[in-house]
């Protein structure tokens, strides 16, 4: 694998706020454990594939309905249980729920896959990064799934099950047509690459 | 090769339908033995009975006839539902399946591909093993997938397993596997199949009864007086065949260690602490409440120890030509074979508790579950209950081929690592350790927290005060993983994951330095892949892929050199 690091361009995070450092630590140690350089960045050569970015509706309509049924509990326990600090629980409900929508597209945007001449790498996450490499040929199935606002939004998204229940990898908000072809293109894939369990 | 796997329908032992249901007939016998209990005093010793009970009373209505004809009725009932249900219950063997059809009213039919099984396990349990029968449970990958074939004559279920592996393995040019015990099996397996026909009408009329109508078909010579000795002499023989395994791959866990180590369990720190409660609360004056609460728990907590220890007895691991072989048991005797390759990852772990002793635990991933609780209760996933670590090396040899336990040979550098993985604090010991700003995360384990690989397998290395090494051969490995979480961005660390299938080991390096992690999650997902592509396990024994390392009689085989070129 050449050691190269190009195609995802990932925003330098803002530079994390200091924290205690070991007094054990020598100086140096303390200057590159703030460096961000502790990012983790795979060293792979290939383009990122992107979802599409209206899966961030999907995400967005998701979070909100979530917030909303939350702002409710907080409402009847404001209203009809009468309990004091239940405003400041709705005001912080609203204020989350906020910060999430406004991150939506960003987060969205950090979900990529690439098809590597026998693997499948996959990632998400910004603050929580997660990097999934699952070889072809251990691939039980793969799963197209799509929701009512995915429907709507012409995506669609497609799960790749192993033998493991970790393995998870969900790569969400296809264009449907996209899945449909991925998923094709994995099986054929899988097929040439068949292994035991 | 016996007729049992000649891929023609065969039935299953005769007395089957009696031993399944076994426990429900003794439940009615004993019903109604406390019922007449008083009849039966006054029978024997004549004591005369007061009160009136249902025979009196059938006495006094003349309705003795009838009662009688009832009995008749029910008994001929059951006996026609047993032959039918034995009568419809056959499997076969064939060079790629094994099936089984049973049912009367709803059919079913069950096949597992040969090319597919986890592992083939044997269950004698008390009663049934007192007649000489055993339970075969062919494991495959999956939730409730396995097939069941209970119940086969004891040897025959022997022989039927070995033909089974052996077809698996693909081995089937060298058909002429040589063994002492088949002839044998072969001949009792092909007597009941023969005269099945002859012992349909006695089929129901328990074990005993029927082997000795077979038995007097053979000749009347032997009769009922043979057919107790053979099952005495097949209790009474030691659980592992010697010839089945060359003896010095067989481990075994002396009954003093056994003790010791149910006696020194996490289950024994939780009684002492419920005794201690009790104590203070009963001398504090409490209102003894708490006595009644926790007291029948601990009685009750003697015969999970009783059970645990017995049901460990005579455990013993075995390489055999099929793969390893774990037996155990005192009454109920169960063993299962785990051909090469069905192991998908490996723990080496010690509780805290057992490291004065030097004691260690094995446990294993395997794809197949048997629905049989193994040793000690727990699942079949413990493969090495409680060893020292010369047996935990033998066990690693055995499960994990490459890791050989004489140190001289070109395997003396995994015996190393894995002497180094369970038992060194860290340090430059040819594991790749995590770097000292981890200890914000581990302030314990950061030292010994590192990883490894070695012939074809990853060894990741954790714990400081249960210490544990866990193992995954690059073949199995299903998917891996990286994370960063933003403490551990702070600190370039990161988390690794390698994803295996369920079972109790689970194999993660929780730190370690992020570009050490980068490096090692493309070395594995490279490695995984070549792996992946050399294993032949699925049919571990077919000419020209020379696997199984494990057994003596074999060449070791070298590393594939693709493999070693991506690693």
């Amino acid at each position: 694998m050449p050691d190269t690091t190009e195609g995802f361009a990932a925003p330098v995070p803002p530079a994390p706020a200091p924290v205690a450092v070991s007094v054990s630590e020598p100086a140096p140690e303390l200057a590159q454990t703030l460096d961000p350089a502790g990012r983790l960045e795979l060293p792979v050569a290939g383009e990122w594939k992107r979802v599409s970015p209206r899966y961030v509706v999907v995400e967005i309509v998701g979070t909100v309905i979530f917030g909303l049924v939350l702002c409710a509990g907080a409402t009847a326990l404001w209203l009809l249980a009468e309990v004091s600090w239940a405003p400041i629980v709705l005001a912080l409900i609203v204020v989350v729920t906020l910060v999430v929508v406004l991150f939506e597209p960003r987060r969205v945007r950090s979900i990529g896959y690439q098809l590597r001449q026998d693997d499948l790498l996959f990632r998400r996450g910004i603050m929580f990064q997660r990097f999934v490499s699952v070889p072809y040929g251990r691939m039980q199935l793969i799963d197209v799934t799509r929701g009512p606002v995915a429907r709507w939004l012409g995506l669609a998204d497609l799960k790749f099950v192993t033998a493991a229940a970790s393995s998870g990898v969900l790569v969400p908000g296809l264009a449907f047509d996209d899945a449909e072809a991925l998923r094709d293109r994995l099986i054929e894939l899988a097929e040439s690459r068949r292994a035991g369990l | 090769m016996t007729t049992l796997a000649d891929g023609e329908w065969h039935r299953l032992h005769p007395a089957s339908p009696l031993l399944r249901g076994g426990l429900f007939i003794v439940a009615i016998l004993g019903f109604i033995i406390s019922n007449l209990r008083e009849r039966l005093i006054d029978f024997f010793f004549h004591v005369p009975t007061y009160g009136d009970d249902p025979i009196d009373e059938l006495f006094r209505r003349g309705a003795v006839g009838w009662a009688l004809l009832g009995v008749v009725v029910i008994l001929v009932v059951i006996l026609v539902a047993f032959y039918l249900s034995w009568r419809m219950h056959t499997f076969r063997v064939s060079g790629e399946v094994v099936e089984v059809r049973s049912g009367l009213v709803f059919r079913s039919n069950r096949r597992a591909r040969l090319d597919r099984i986890q592992g083939v396990n044997i269950v004698r349990p008390f009663i049934p093993r007192l007649f000489g029968a055993a339970k075969l449970e062919v494991s495959v990958a999956g939730q409730d997938a396995n097939v069941h074939l209970a119940y086969l004559g004891s040897a025959a279920a022997d022989a039927l397993r070995r033909d089974i592996l052996h077809l698996a393995s693909g081995a089937r040019a060298a058909a002429a596997l040589p063994s002492d015990a088949a002839p044998d099996a072969a001949a009792e397996g092909e007597d009941w199949v023969e005269h099945a026909g002859t012992r349909a009408a006695g089929s129901a009329l328990g074990p005993s009864l029927g082997s000795a109508i077979g038995t007097a078909a053979g000749g009347i010579a032997g009769g009922i007086g043979g057919f107790a000795t053979d099952r005495a002499h097949e209790f009474f023989a030691p659980e592992l065949d010697p010839d089945a395994a060359p003896p010095e791959s067989v481990v075994r866990i002396p009954p003093g260690r056994l003790i010791g180590s149910v006696i020194f369990s996490g289950f024994t720190v939780f009684v002492l602490i419920a005794i201690a409660v009790l104590i203070w609360s009963v001398s504090a004056g409490g209102s003894g409440w708490l006595l009644i609460a926790i007291f029948p728990g601990l009685i009750g907590s003697l015969s999970f120890y009783v059970n645990r220890f017995t049901k460990s007895l005579r455990y013993s691991i075995a390489g055999t030509p099929d793969g390893v072989r774990v037996g155990f048991g005192l009454l109920s005797v169960s063993n299962e074979t785990l051909p090469p390759g069905r192991i998908h990852a490996v723990r080496v772990s010690q509780p805290l508790i057992w490291r004065p002793f030097g004691w260690w635990q094995v446990r294993i991933n395997t794809a197949g579950h048997s629905t049989n609780k193994g040793a000690a209760g727990e699942a079949h996933t413990t493969t090495l209950p409680v060893g020292t670590l010369a047996d935990v090396a033998r066990v690693l040899e055995l499960i994990l081929p490459g890791f050989d336990s004489d140190s001289g040979s070109e395997n003396g550098r995994e015996k190393l690592l894995v002497d180094h993985g369970v038992r060194s604090p860290g340090g430059d010991d040819g594991y790749t350790n995590a770097p000292r700003r981890a200890a914000w995360l581990r302030p314990f384990s950061w030292r010994r927290t590192g990883f490894t690989v070695a012939a074809d397998t990853v060894l990741l290395r954790r714990g400081f005060v249960s210490r544990e090494l866990t193992l995954v051969p690059l073949a199995r490995l299903q998917s891996i993983a990286i994370e960063q979480g933003p403490i551990q961005r702070m600190l370039r660390l990161a988390k690794l994951r390698v994803h295996t299938v369920a079972g109790p080991v689970v194999a993660t390096l929780p730190v370690i330095d992020v570009r050490e992690g980068e490096r090692l999650f493309e070395r594995l997902s490279a490695g995984a892949i070549s792996s992946a592509r050399a294993d032949t396990s699925h049919h571990w024994a077919d000419p020209g892929h020379p696997l199984n390392r494990a057994m003596p009689d074999r060449p070791a085989q070298t590393l594939a050199p693709a493999a070693e070129a991506a690693l």
